[in-house]
């Protein structure tokens, strides 16, 4: 066999393992707040309206932490998604599928960027 | 006084002169209290049927080499307790994931390229003269690494991990452990030239943290934390590298 250092795979499991902090850590919180809390009367769902929210994104403080938390979690997806895909046995692809996985993450940066910077 | 009591263990038979695939044969023996599974394969190969091959030697977990499958699970046969199992009936086969040689003995050649791989020993760019004394280390510095030094090559991490299942090619847990071991150890200085395998795409990136290894690693070696450890310091190491070109290179 003959080994040779992987120079790309610690980027992808770089940004693989900081989206699955954020994941793990943040999501829920928006979950919560979002989906949980307004319905259950648990906070106004004055401050949650459409509005506001969209008032927030004025400051890009709140862009910025949009991007890392939607970012990094594409990254974390496209890395389970293509190991997972190999695993259940498109071993086939799996030349192919960091290509799809993380090309499907780099457009939804794109798309991230996009919507934060060019439509508000 | 023995009261008779019976277990009946299943084993794989194979004997590649005689049959083409694998056949099972049950053996009833008698049930000890104080037996492992080893003991009742010896039973049977003492006492019963001389052609049963398997392999053992220390019978007290240290030698590695009777690992089997007990009812699916990767089990060191000499420290697995037949009273854990009874009265219900004992399956013994050959580890999973590795060619069957015959019976219950597999074929190690890939796991032994593999260790051989990862250069599982101390490298010195330059050895000091013997008169200089010895290499000294302090507790802490062997605390870093005692825990993937318990390694006693038994396999069971490999019959154990999904992936090396699928990816033949994959390094693997005790392997990179090991290799991992010899990094930590303070005396070391050969991390370049195992790096190439460790952090191959065969090597650590192929591991999806399963974690099985360290659920059946008869030693708490946790070789799943030793690949996490590494993907951690490569990925470390590869963001400062690109940050710091400079910088120094590990
Ligand atoms: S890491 Fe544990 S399970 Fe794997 S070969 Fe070593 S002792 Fe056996
Ligand atoms: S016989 Fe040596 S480990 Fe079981």
């Amino acid at each position: 066999m003959n080994y040779k250092e992987h120079k790309s795979e610690p980027f992808w499991w770089g940004m693989f393992s900081q989206g699955g902090v954020i994941a793990a850590l943040l999501i829920p919180i928006h979950i919560f707040l979002g989906g949980i809390a307004v319905h259950l009367g648990l906070i106004d769902a004055e401050l949650m309206s459409h509005e506001r929210l969209t008032g927030l994104l004025q400051n890009p403080l709140v862009k910025l932490y949009l991007c890392v938390l939607l970012i990094f979690t594409l990254y974390h997806a496209a890395h389970r998604i293509r190991f997972t895909l190999a695993e259940i046995g498109l071993h086939s692809l799996a030349k192919v599928l960091p290509f799809l996985c993380y090309g499907g993450a780099l457009v939804g940066t794109a798309v991230v960027l996009y919507i934060l910077w060019v439509l508000f | 006084m023995s009261d008779h009591k019976t277990i009946k263990i299943t084993v794989l038979r194979y004997r590649p002169e005689e049959e083409d695939a694998p056949t099972e044969q049950t053996y009833e023996v008698e049930f000890r209290d104080d037996w492992v599974v080893l003991d009742a394969l010896n039973h049977i190969k003492d006492h019963i049927d001389g052609t049963l091959s398997f392999r053992w030697s220390c019978r007290m977990g240290v030698c590695g080499s009777c690992g089997m499958m007990v009812n699916g699970e990767p089990k060191l046969t000499c420290a697995a307790m037949l009273r854990d199992y009874y009265p219900k009936e004992v399956r013994v086969e050959p580890l999973v994931n590795f060619p069957i040689v015959r019976d219950l003995v597999t074929d190690m050649t890939d796991f032994m390229d593999k260790l051989k791989a990862v250069k599982p020993w101390i490298i010195r760019e330059e050895e000091k003269p013997v008169s200089e004394g010895e290499y000294r280390q302090t507790p802490d510095q062997l605390k870093d690494y005692k825990q993937f030094s318990q390694c006693i090559n038994c396999m069971l991490c490999y019959a154990a991990c999904p992936v090396y299942g699928l990816e033949h090619d994959f390094v693997g847990p005790a392997a990179i452990a090991l290799g991992h071991r010899y990094n930590l150890d303070s005396r070391d200085e050969g991390i370049q030239q195992r790096q190439h395998v460790i952090a191959s795409k065969e090597g650590i990136w192929e591991c999806t943290y399963v974690g099985e290894c360290s659920v059946v690693c008869p030693k708490h070696v946790d070789p799943a934390e030793a690949i996490q450890q590494t993907k951690v310091a490569t990925t470390t190491n590869r963001f400062k590298s690109l940050v710091m070109p400079w910088g120094n290179k590990t």
